[in-house]
């Protein structure tokens, strides 16, 4: 044994030859390198979108308009659900009583009725008020005159709270209303409302299945500009091939293509539509102004603006992905 | 070092391109592949460097059985197998030095040893000077010692070369060759398919001799 505690070399053996897989750099070195390839392939990959400028853009500008139909679509119906959630604060119930409920009677029930904790507000209409307002109304003087008897009930007109009145809470207070023993009957106009909100049911499924359409129309765009983009470095791809680039190596800078065609092409889809809610902005406003409110569209929020690049970065990896596999198992050899 | 038994390959179009072929090369020899274009000496390189597995019998290359070589392993068999071709197959749009670190970086080595290694594979081929021109700007001899120094860069066991002189002038075939012979001395194993008798004669190494794709003459080790 020498004095550095290693084996002697032994003078016969033949030189071995160096082996790259057994001198391979520790652990944090190959994490730095692995880090440095694929900073250096996402620069190399976006140079090579600008190298072919016209091309690059032109499949941008394809994936934009495939992500910005649905997305608008997908605005314009949660903007008409707000739109409805507004009207629906305004809906009332008119409860109608007993013909034998007497005035003080119905006071009682409705202070009852403001404790509980989905009404908002509670308003008594006597029958005489009711009568009176019935006799404004025109018409029908005559008749009433011939009546001795007033023959309206005392009505309650319930206000829900805004925050509890979709469509379900307000047929569950109908119904709780009606369990009173001083309920008639009661009547609330929420038919057109139900209509309007299954429209929108309806705006949402189209978007998505334009969605999911456009999704695919996406994949293949990117998976057609990659297999060009192939098509011409084909001889790179070979050449890596022959000096042991390992499949994940060769697809590398082509996923990074795709998924910077995903992004780029996400922006622009955002761009183009907040320029076209700018556009429809106009003409709600004076949509709005003719029913005496103001009415302002809500764009994206964070969070879909965060899927909307996700999704598309998402099929842009996909669509390459796709595309370079397919290539790869048809140029093998092996 | 490389072992083919009984090793046979066909073509659909063209039937037998290697028929019975058994050969062994020790570490350290230098083997000159002779005969007619069409009789078998490219499929013979192609089946050691993994580009194409033998239709029957085996090819073992440095242990490795080539025909039973799982296909997730081949990138690292081809790592340990340089590869010389007469179009040199270089990228044109990359400068020498990148496409003498290609192999480096494909292996995932350090950026700061790609510069060294690279740099010094260029001075044994002798064109330190030449790292940053593209390959368009170089001569046939120049851009085919690019191509050597990539198959060199990797420090592989195995060299083969395809026709490495077929373009060039005989003065800087014998160049080359004689480049190829500082290599078959720090222990490399060498396989040389060539058109080029003459030189073949004056060097004097092994050499085989394939006629459709058979083997009928082997000088033996020299």
């Amino acid at each position: 044994m020498s004095v550095n505690g290693r084996r002697p070399l032994h003078q016969s053996t033949p030189p071995r030859r160096r082996l790259v897989r057994a001198r391979r750099p520790p652990i944090l070195d190959r994490l730095g390198i692995w880090l440095h390839q694929h900073r250096q392939t996402l620069i190399d990959s976006l140079y090579r979108l600008r190298a072919a400028p016209l091309a690059s853009s032109m499949t941008v500008t394809v994936i934009a308009i495939s992500l910005a139909l649905p997305t608008l679509l997908y605005i314009l119906s949660a903007n008409l659900r707000l739109l409805v959630g507004n009207w629906e604060q305004t809906a009332a119930i008119s409860l109608f009583l007993d013909f034998q409920v007497e005035d003080q009677q119905a006071q009682a029930l409705a202070s009852q009725l403001r404790g509980w904790p989905e009404i908002a507000r509670v308003e008594l209409i006597t029958r005489e008020q009711a009568l009176a307002e019935f006799r404004d109304l025109g018409g029908f003087e005559e008749a009433l005159d011939r009546i001795q008897e007033n023959p309206l009930p005392i009505v309650l007109v319930i206000y829900p709270q805004p925050d509890r009145s979709d469509s379900a809470q307000l047929e569950a207070l109908q119904s709780r209303l009606l369990e009173l023993p001083e309920a008639d009957f009661t009547r609330m106009d929420t038919l057109w409302l139900q209509r309007l909100e299954a429209i929108i049911a309806l705006m949402q499924v189209i978007a998505l299945l334009i969605g999911v359409l456009l999704g695919i129309g996406v994949l293949l765009i990117v998976g057609n500009t990659i297999r060009l983009e192939i098509l011409n470095r084909h001889i790179e791809i070979e050449v890596m091939a022959l000096v042991g680039a390992t499949p994940g190596f060769i697809r590398r800078p082509f996923l990074y293509t795709g998924a910077w065609y995903g992004l780029l092409g996400s922006l622009l889809a955002w761009i183009l539509v907040g320029i076209a809610l700018l556009i429809l902005q106009v003409y709600v406003s004076e949509l709005a102004s003719l029913y005496h409110t103001a009415f302002k569209l809500s764009g994206l929020g964070l969070g879909e603006i965060g899927i909307l690049i996700g999704t598309s970065i998402l099929l842009g990896l996909i669509g390459s992905w796709l595309a370079v596999d397919r290539h790869l198992r048809q140029t093998r050899t092996l | 070092m490389i072992r083919f038994q009984n090793v046979y390959k066909r073509y659909p179009e063209r039937g037998d391109a290697l028929a019975g072929i058994d050969l062994e090369i020790q570490t350290g020899e230098m083997v000159f592949l002779t005969g007619h274009s069409g009789a078998g000496k490219s499929t013979l390189l192609r089946l050691i460097g993994l580009l194409e597995r033998p239709t029957r019998g085996q090819v073992l290359v440095n242990g490795r059985n080539l025909t039973t070589l799982p296909r997730r392993e081949i990138p690292y068999h081809r790592r340990q197998v340089g590869m010389i071709f007469q179009d040199h197959r270089l990228l044109p749009d990359r400068s020498v030095f990148d496409n003498v670190a290609l192999p480096l970086m494909v292996m995932g080595v350090h950026p700061k040893e790609i510069g060294r290694r690279v740099r010094a594979v260029l001075d044994q081929v002798g064109l330190l000077r030449r790292e940053r021109a593209l390959p368009v700007a170089l001569s046939g001899g120049e851009q085919q010692r690019v191509g050597i120094a990539r198959a060199l860069v990797g420090r592989p066991a195995v060299l083969l070369a395809d026709e490495p002189t077929g373009n060039l002038d005989p003065d800087l075939s014998r160049e080359i060759f004689h480049l190829f012979e500082r290599f078959k001395y720090v222990g490399m194993t060498l396989v040389i398919a060539t058109h080029d008798f003459d030189l073949v004669e004056e060097l004097g190494h092994r050499t085989l001799r394939l006629d459709e794709g058979r083997l009928v003459s082997d000088t033996g080790a020299w």
